[in-house]
């Protein structure tokens, strides 16, 4: 039986036979590919170590479901649901474009296992996603062309290009290989049928079915013409697209997944300075953090070429909301333009010693992350931003480029191990007011001195005339509960959990050998703390040897649950209470259900989540040494804050942080709702609804 | 250039909470940290931005006990080239004017083409600097807030006056200069800048190495003796407020609305 068209590899092209074609376009276009991809890497093996090849298990199923299950997508719902059906579209168009290329050299080329009875449910499967990948590929260059999203929006400012053409660019490259496709299975239907014969199954409503009845009476010559042609553009779109892929933010295609499989796997902790040298030979290091490009670990600039400039880091980012100088994938953006700029695809590559900052990279940009973590929470890919803005830090900070707002906190720091440079034996002022002490002793752990529990109280909480409120609190309940426990004194200084973030390392590590030493002198067994920044660091950053560590809320939560705590009912009380979860509790360390657990067993106490809660909680404007520094923004974090709450429906805020309620309180005042919003910690609530 | 930077360990006022003991001898010095008097801080980061602009070196000396190499290892941190320090028991309780001889002595010892001091110190009496220029025979600047160098020859130094305006001079090198905080932005040193410092020889020199006749310089040398330390006794309509900083404000607010200072 003559085939009713010629097959595109018994064709030939002004007596030239087109298989030869066919053969060498993908030899040179995976050749050009696996270059480009060489080049590509060349940065990589030129930056620092990062080893990421452990929990083989873990990260293969953290893949599946981040990466293969898309799992974060839906988050920002049509966006995400149109890149799930272009990426299962890929998905399984990628064996239909492997046989298409096959094809164009061996006559009638079927992928092994894809014979029979498994091929025909595969052609239908394709038909669909072709016609599915072409749907969402449209509605996205509507959504791109004409709706264009504020989120995609690059002000002038920050120094880099738009890169909406590209995405345009390349989703009209999607749309052209399906519909080559579509044409060049079409035409084949259609002639087949008009030889008498039946095509395989063809779904009716896909684009293959389309042109099937739109070329129902087309002579064969057009037939014919439409089959060839379009199989050519095919494989010639194909693999231009293949090696335009590497050139911007649709590399991602390719290194988003082997991204998302060596993420990094425990939060709330910063990176150590280098990989492989210990605390104890840090001294030894000629250089500390990134100042040039090549300081960055391979794994932060697989970052780079894996961003997708979808904006949805900026989008949930507190600094970009109010308006400071930073928007966390433009770090990313402007990384990778030098990457390309200094490894080039062509000719001789040329890194430069240019220190990042003052180049592409501001002092205000970097010192502006709260390090609140919103953006690694909601990137697709799981892009890193702390770690690298701390190691940029600590270059500058190497370098003597600190503001001078926390040039003296940081002195203070090193001096008298609190940022206000208060005397050490006030440090427990909070417990030795007299009418507090009359009512609610606490011990001094010493030598002579031992309990079962530390509450360590950290700076802010023991210094600050307001937060000693929380400690005198966390005090009482811990007293009510009959928990047998004493604070460090004068022996506690800062955690340090900001000291590291901002770039400090080595007080960092004075503050934490201090606090080891004198924690491990104690002898106690548990550490409570009511400052999720000590907290989280002592939890996630301090020696394996201390006592296990918990935030107040999770031991009130358990207490709550084993009967132990009850709470009194509100008393004419009709207002509505929200919980703002802090950076360092939740997004750090996912405590989000005690706290609110806590909340519930007030009874009468009505509670509405924020639309901002969770995961996505709104940095109140940053803790710790965030404090001090002096920003450029246009307003204030903590008012977005008490705004995003009012629009709740709330008008007590219940947070579990001091930092917070600092921010919170003060935000309040400077909206002028004072009056109309309150503002009150977890401890300051329990303390005043607790039986006793 | 060749730079010297004068810079003293001084109680940290920032970090501080000063009080007179109970004798009236001294304040109480118990429960105090010292750091690098704020004034020289800024007069250390002028010399470094001058010396990377035209070259040279900068050197920081320091009148004081062997405790004074902390702040002198710190301005090296900094990027000082070196330190001196100048330690002799005879120094005890130089005053003003004894303790510019020490420092002249020892400028003399080396050639610098400028010499800087801060502006006054956190616990002294701003007369170092001057004292120094005289005895030198040097042209001398107060609070300067503006340097430019416009040859190996002459300076030009700006100073701030009354009203928030500025003046401009021209100022013959070798000369001194007294440095007003502002000047510049001084940068961080962090821990591990002082540790990379901490192995430096800073050559101490006593009256011996300096020619120095003991007699004439510290306590036996002073012209002006302290006589006693005291909290002034609270005078007509002072009034100190006391409570939380909120109930301060407060109350200071009132008395302000009362009085007709604020509507």
């Amino acid at each position: 039986m003559n085939p009713v068209l010629t097959a595109p590899a018994e064709a030939t092209f002004l007596g030239f036979p087109m298989a030869v074609f066919y053969f060498l376009l993908p030899v040179a276009g995976v050749a050009l590919f696996v270059y480009i991809m060489a080049r590509r890497m060349a940065p990589l093996v030129r930056a620092a170590p990062d080893p990421r090849l452990d929990h083989l298990g873990q990260r293969f199923r953290l893949m599946l479901k981040y990466a293969v299950g898309q799992y974060r997508h839906p988050r920002y719902l049509l966006p995400g649901l149109l890149h799930i059906a272009l990426f299962a579209g890929f998905m399984v168009l990628s064996l239909r474009s492997i046989t298409l290329i096959m094809t164009g050299f061996v006559d009638g080329y079927t992928l092994p296992g894809l014979g029979g009875t498994a091929g025909e449910v595969y052609s239908v499967l394709k038909d669909v996603a072709a016609t599915v990948v072409l749907i969402a590929a449209g509605l996205a260059m509507i959504r791109r062309g004409i709706f264009k999203p504020e989120r995609y929006d690059v002000p002038p400012e920050a120094g880099i290009k738009d890169h909406s053409w590209e995405a345009v660019l390349v989703l009209a490259l999607i749309c052209t290989l399906v519909t080559c496709d579509m044409l060049f299975e079409g035409s084949m239907d259609a002639a087949l049928r008009q030889a008498g014969q039946h095509p395989e199954l063809v779904v009716p409503g896909t684009g293959r079915w389309l042109f099937g009845n739109l070329f129902a009476g087309a002579p064969r010559s057009t037939l014919q013409a439409w089959h060839l042609g379009s199989f050519f553009v095919h494989n010639v779109v194909f693999f231009f697209f293949l090696n335009f892929l590497p050139m911007g933010k649709h590399f991602h295609v390719i290194t988003s997944l082997p991204n998302v499989f060596l993420m990094k796997l425990k939060k709330g902790v910063i990176k150590p300075v280098r990989w492989g040298v210990s605390d104890d030979q840090l001294d030894e290091l000629d250089s500390f953090g990134v100042k040039k490009f090549e300081d960055f670990t391979w794994k932060h600039m697989l970052d780079f070429y894996s961003c997708v400039d979808c904006g949805r880091c900026a989008d949930q980012c507190p600094a970009y909301a109010v308006k400071r100088p930073l928007a966390p994938r433009f770090i990313s953006i402007k990384c990778r333009d030098y990457a390309f700029e200094h490894y080039p695809l062509w000719g001789d590559i040329h890194p430069s010693d240019e220190p990042l900052i003052g180049s592409i990279l501001s002092e205000d940009e970097i010192w502006s992350c709260t390090t609140c973590g919103a953006c690694e929470a909601e990137c697709p890919v799981f892009i890193e931003y702390i770690d690298k803005i701390v190691d940029l830090r600590r270059g500058m900070v190497e370098d003597g480029m600190v503001p001078q707002s926390l040039q003296k906190p940081l002195r203070a720091l090193e001096k008298r191990g609190n940022p206000w440079g208060k005397l050490e034996k006030k440090r427990l002022a909070w417990s030795t007011d007299k009418e507090f002490a009359a009512e609610c002793p606490v011990k001094v752990l010493d030598k002579k001195t031992a309990a079962e529990t530390l509450y360590f109280v950290d700076s802010i909480t023991s210094y600050d005339d307001r937060m000693q409120s929380i400690a005198q609190c966390t005090a009482r309940i811990l007293t009510a509960l009959g928990v047998d426990f004493g604070i460090l004194g004068r022996a506690e200084k800062d955690s340090g959990n900001e000291v590291r973030r901002f770039g400090e390392e080595m007080l960092f590590q004075e503050l934490k050998a201090q606090n080891s030493e004198a924690i491990a002198a104690s002898g106690v067994h548990r550490i409570v703390t009511a400052d999720p920044h000590a907290f989280n660091t002592l939890k996630n950053e301090y020696p394996d040897s201390l006592p296990p560590v918990q935030h107040i809320s999770q031991f009130l939560a358990r207490k709550i649950r084993c009967g132990e705590l009850k709470l009194k009912p509100l008393e004419a009380d009709e207002r509505v209470y929200t919980y703002h979860d802090p950076c360092y509790l939740g997004r750090h360390n996912d405590v989000y259900d005690d706290p609110r657990q806590v909340l519930d067993a007030v009874p009468g106490l009505r509670r509405v989540d924020m639309l901002e809660s969770r995961d996505r909680s709104f940095c109140c404007g940053g803790g710790g040494l965030m404090l001090f520094y002096e920003p450029e923004e246009e307003q204030r974090m903590g008012v977005l804050r008490v705004e995003m709450a009012r629009k709740a429906g709330a008008s007590v805020i219940v947070t579990a942080c001091p930092f917070c309620l600092v921010n919170i309180e003060d935000a309040i005042k400077v909206a002028g709702l004072e009056g109309k919003m309150e503002a009150i910690d977890l401890a300051e609530l329990v303390a005043r609804q607790m039986e006793v | 250039m060749d730079i010297l930077v004068c810079v003293k360990r001084v109680p940290d006022t920032a970090e501080n909470e000063i009080e007179v003991n109970s004798d009236g001898t001294d304040i109480e010095r118990d429960d105090l940290v010292y750091s690098v008097n704020e004034w020289d801080n800024y007069a250390v980061e002028e010399a470094l931005q001058i010396r990377d602009k035209v070259g040279g070196s900068v050197t920081v000396i320091s009148v004081g006990d062997e405790e004074s190499e902390e702040v002198l290892r710190r301005e090296m941190a900094m990027g000082a080239d070196g330190g001196i320090l100048l330690s002799d028991d005879a120094f005890e309780g130089s005053d003003g004017r004894g303790v510019a001889a020490i420092l002249k002595a020892a400028v003399e010892k080396g050639n610098y083409d400028l010499i800087l001091t801060g502006a006054m110190a956190d616990d002294g009496a701003a007369q170092v600097g001057g004292m120094l220029a005289a005895m030198l025979d040097r042209p001398f600047a107060s609070l300067v807030n503006h340097i430019e160098v416009v040859d190996d020859k002459k300076l030009k130094v700006g100073r701030e006056i009354e009203g928030g305006n500025q003046e401009m001079n021209e100022i013959d090198l070798p000369c001194v200069l007294s440095i007003q905080t502002g000047i510049n932005e001084p940068r961080y040193v962090g821990i591990r800048g002082i540790r990379k410092v901490a192995s430096l020889e800073i050559p101490v020199q006593g009256a011996g190495d300096l020619g120095i006749d003991p007699s004439t310089v510290g306590e036996a040398g002073a012209k002006v003796r302290r006589l006693e330390y005291f909290v002034p006794d609270l005078g007509e309509g002072a009034e100190i407020l006391e409570g939380s900083t909120e109930e301060v404000i407060e109350k200071l607010i009132e008395i302000l609305k009362a009085q007709g200072g604020i509507k």
